[in-house]
């Protein structure tokens, strides 16, 4: 078995991965970058919609900074983030978006002159600047003040992931694929490297490195409806959790997207409603300003999500043999800005339900989309418990999205992650150093190797892909969108039944090479490790916070729960996962936890400190404006971070400059 | 009634010398918009278990599935049965690329040497500060990217062309839309010389013969016979 050496390993070849790989191949590092599937091939390729950055650049952005960005995002996450790093975000993402247009992103861009938009099924006129012509545009998205969603019609992680790959090529960082980490090598603590399973061949190979980076994307297909890639399962995070040390932070948080074409679960965009598409009943009747008169149905996914389901409950969802759905009418938009702007959601809804979306209204129903949880890493990017190890992008916890993820901030995150993370890990890569005897790395792979082949000895009478599928059946039927404490419990009472199982499976092909039975033999048991942390998660958080919602529990308790998740195994032989807590410091935070401006009033029981934050904060922002100190000054005043300068810059804007 | 489907794949394992190359069939009820990806996923799951087939997003945009369908090369995530009138279909993996096992073929590789060898990345000289207003680009001209962007490297091009089959190095429909994009990019600063240095020889656009396989069969319709023309068009001016 070959052992590999290299300064910087990189786990994941999507946006986050490549990114950071173009970080450390910077910095003069010998970087590996391995992925299961070719890098363009990655989930980052599937974002439609576009990507949150604010330029302000056109006429319905006008006004938009950091700040507003920042705002969004916090209300968006329920105050469930880490707002020091959604303040590092905000503050990069207009860099990145630059980044990405120089490195070939045909981001669309502003036309001087009037068109016309559909606002709240309106037709209205948009008059744009002549001297904005050529600028980059962007268009409107759920749960945000301003439209701030660059795209590239509704392909735009496509073109991203596209860039992002050419650049690394550009840079000749090594990338190889068909490879997957099945173990994180750990000694005292520290993270040196993997055991990296080839696809084709089927023969194991340990990678040391100085650091490693896992930026693997999120665990969606754990659930049995997702908009996500099949690859999506988690097993990034679970080789994490499996060290034992690695803690997992908020797997709970789960967002389910309202409209993913029924029932197939294949994405529509949120673009469809940003433009000006609605969401319709059985009747034709358009619900959500009923339920959301202001943000209507542009209010935050975890809340548009919900309203439907409520609403579907209310008898008002349209039968079909597959279950009920709803429907996305985005026909109001006309012909001509469906097959520019939503070119491929018109082909998905042909191809996958055979309507042409410029005549038919298309069936709908919130789905899993995305993953707020993951490896829990400190802001810059490293595991606070396992040393060397660094995760970036939907994998990780960073702790960007809390609770609730606006759409437009995942491939936001990801290269913004990928530019920040990145330079962190490539540093601390310079600097690292790890003394690993070779018996020990053989001692490693061996380990796995006896374990591959002793999974080729089973002898039981299960399948793995029924394991799998029953799996996906507990976690949508029970961890859902509404969960209780009953419904949880039995969930997580289920799931380790079926862990117990997977040593009961028979694996007819005998062979380690080309054995896709055998690649869920022992991908399957780790996507249930992670299902359990999830579940088990969701149980003891008793209160309804973002994506998190619990009948039980309905309201939003941050008294109790202004924390973060924390799961790890402690112990392989462990039933269930060791759950701790990581609070957040209401004294620190630059908003102080309030209602969201959507979703249910009156429904937050107070932390102690809010209030007394909240007066600080407004103290402390009067003073300051009395002395006509500018908002970089009193951002730094209210929650200073730490940011490297070249990305802490201040960003240019058209009619504002630096201001 | 739902129909009765015949599935016949052709199944190898080059890795395995006792291993020949076969033809399986197997049966199975049809279902209301039945993707091919589904018809392998139940196949695998329920028949064969270690079927092996590359699927990445299932919803026609990463370009991993493709695979020949009763003939032609489609992407089997977005070919569905009841568009057929046949209930019999044969799948046999992709042509033109290394077979790992059964429908599974290393398109990856063969893409990662062709996005090396047309250089397929902005190539430019002035360095860019991040956090200035960046440049403005005509929007017409960022259209006219994007539209060439849009190729998602599945390999139905080189698996439909007539060139590739007499010439092994024909750099394929995908590594000629690449250049034409690069061209089109206002950022990128490469002069048709260099280009013709990348393309210009019968590897390149002029190995193409006009048989229109790769347009016929690209599942993103991208207008691949007109911008090779123009390719060729300005390249022969240099010639």
């Amino acid at each position: 078995m070959k052992i590999i050496y290299t300064d910087a390993l990189i786990i994941g070849g999507g946006l986050a991965g490549l990114r950071s790989a173009i970080a450390a191949k910077k910095k003069g590092l010998d970087t590996v970058l391995i992925s299961m599937v070719p890098v363009r091939r990655s989930h980052s390729a599937a974002a439609q919609g576009g990507m949150q950055a604010s330029l302000g650049n056109g006429k319905m952005s006008e006004g938009d900074n950091e700040d507003v960005h920042f705002s969004d995002t916090v209300k968006g996450s329920d105050w469930g983030c880490d707002q020091e790093v959604a303040r590092m975000f905000v503050q990069t993402a207009p860099k990145a978006i630059r980044e990405l247009a120089h490195w070939g992103v045909p981001w669309t861009r502003i036309r001087a002159g009037e068109r016309t938009a559909i606002i709240n099924t309106k037709k209205t006129i948009i008059k744009e600047d002549a001297h904005n012509e050529g600028l980059i545009q962007s268009r409107d998205f759920g749960g945000t003040k301003k439209w701030r969603t660059c795209y590239t019609a509704d392909a735009t992680g496509h073109t991203m992931l596209y860039a992002v790959a050419n650049e690394a090529n550009r840079l000749n960082v090594y990338m190889t694929h068909r490879k997957e980490a099945v173990s994180l090598i750990t000694k005292d603590d520290q993270c040196c490297g993997a055991v990296v399973r080839d696809l084709i061949t089927g023969k194991l190979g340990a990678y040391i490195a100085k650091g490693t980076m896992i930026a693997t994307g999120g665990y969606g297909r754990i659930f049995k409806v997702s908009t996500n890639a099949v690859i999506c399962k988690g097993t990034g995070a679970a080789i994490a959790l499996e060290t034992g040390i690695a803690r997992l932070g908020n797997m709970e948080a789960i967002q389910f997207h309202p409209t993913p074409l029924f029932p197939s679960g294949i994405l529509l965009t949120e673009g469809c409603r940003g433009d000006g598409g609605v969401l319709r009943d059985k009747d034709g009747y358009r619900f959500m300003p009923d339920y959301e008169p202001d943000k209507k149905d542009l209010a935050s996914r975890d809340v548009v999500s919900r309203r439907m389901m409520e609403h579907i409950a209310k008898g008002k969802g349209v039968k079909s043999p597959y279950g009920e759905h709803l429907w996305l009418d985005i026909s109001i938009l006309g012909r001509e800005h469906i097959e520019k702007n939503l070119r491929d959601v018109a082909d998905i809804s042909k191809t996958f339900a055979g309507i042409d979306p410029a005549t038919g209204w298309m069936p709908v129903l919130p789905m899993q989309h995305y993953s707020m949880g993951g490896i829990r890493v400190k802001p810059n990017g490293e595991s606070p418990t396992l040393k060397g190890l660094f995760c970036a992008g939907e994998a990780a916890c960073w702790d960007l999205h809390g609770f609730n993820r606006l759409g437009g901030n995942s491939v936001s995150e990801a290269v913004v992650a990928g530019m920040i993370i990145g330079e962190s890990f490539a540093e601390y890569c310079l600097g690292a150093n790890i003394t690993i005897d070779t018996d020990l790395i053989n001692q490693k792979l061996q380990e796995q190797q006896t374990y591959l082949e002793s999974l080729l000895k089973l002898n039981g009478t299960q399948s793995i892909f029924a394991i799998k599928t029953k799996m996906q059946e507990i976690m949508s039927a029970k961890v859902g969108i509404f969960r209780n404490a009953k419904d949880l419990q039995s969930a997580v009472d289920e799931l380790q039944e079926l862990y117990r199982e997977c040593k009961n499976i028979t694996i007819k092909n005998k062979k380690l090479h080309g054995n896709v039975e055998l690649d869920d033999a022992y991908r399957v048991p780790r996507m249930i490790k992670i299902a359990l942390c999830a579940a088990v998660g969701a149980l003891q958080r008793c209160e309804s916070r973002g994506a998190h919602t619990r009948t039980d529990y309905p309201k939003r308790d941050d008294a109790n729960f202004l924390n973060r998740t924390l799961t790890y195994w402690k112990h392989p032989d462990d039933p269930l996962p060791t759950v701790e807590y990581e609070e957040l410091d209401v004294m620190k935070m630059e908003i102080a936890p309030g209602f969201r401006g959507y979703g249910d009033k009156d429904n937050i029981i107070e932390h102690p400190g809010a209030a007394k934050r909240a007066e600080e904060i407004t103290r402390i922002t009067d003073e300051l404006t009395a002395k006509h100190a500018d908002r970089f000054t009193i951002q730094n005043a209210l929650m200073p971070y730490e940011l490297s300068p070249k990305y802490k810059a201040k960003n240019q804007r058209v009619g504002v400059g630096y201001e | 009634m739902s129909r009765k489907l015949t599935i016949n794949i052709l199944e190898y394992d080059p890795q395995d010398p006792s291993d020949r190359p076969k033809i399986v069939s197997f049966k199975m009820d049809e279902t209301p918009s039945l993707s091919f990806y589904l018809v392998l996923k139940y196949i695998k799951e329920h028949l064969e278990p270690d079927l092996a087939y590359d699927v990445v997003c299932r919803a026609g945009i990463c370009g991993s599935c493709a695979m020949i369908i009763n003939g032609t090369p489609r992407l089997a995530c977005k070919t569905l049965t009841n568009n057929f009138k046949e209930t019999e279909f044969t799948l046999a993996p992709l042509a033109g690329f290394a077979l790992i096992k059964d429908l599974s073929v290393n398109t990856g590789i063969w893409m990662k040497g062709m996005n090396k060898r047309v250089e397929a990345w902005v190539h430019q000289n002035t360095p860019m500060d991040i956090s200035k207003i960046e440049r403005k680009i005509d929007p017409d001209a960022a259209d006219e990217v994007f539209e060439l962007d849009r190729c998602i490297e599945c390999g139905i091009c080189v698996a439909s062309c007539g060139t590739k089959l007499m010439r092994e190095d024909f750099v394929g429909a995908v590594g000629l839309m690449k250049v034409a994009r690069f061209r089109a990019d206002p950022h990128d600063i490469r002069s048709d010389e260099e280009f013709y240095e990348l393309i210009g020889d019968d590897n390149g656009i002029f190995g193409c013969m006009s048989l229109m396989g790769c347009e016929d069969n690209c599942p993103k319709e991208l207008p691949l016979q007109n911008k090779i023309a123009y390719l060729r068009k300005k390249m022969v001016e240099l010639g």
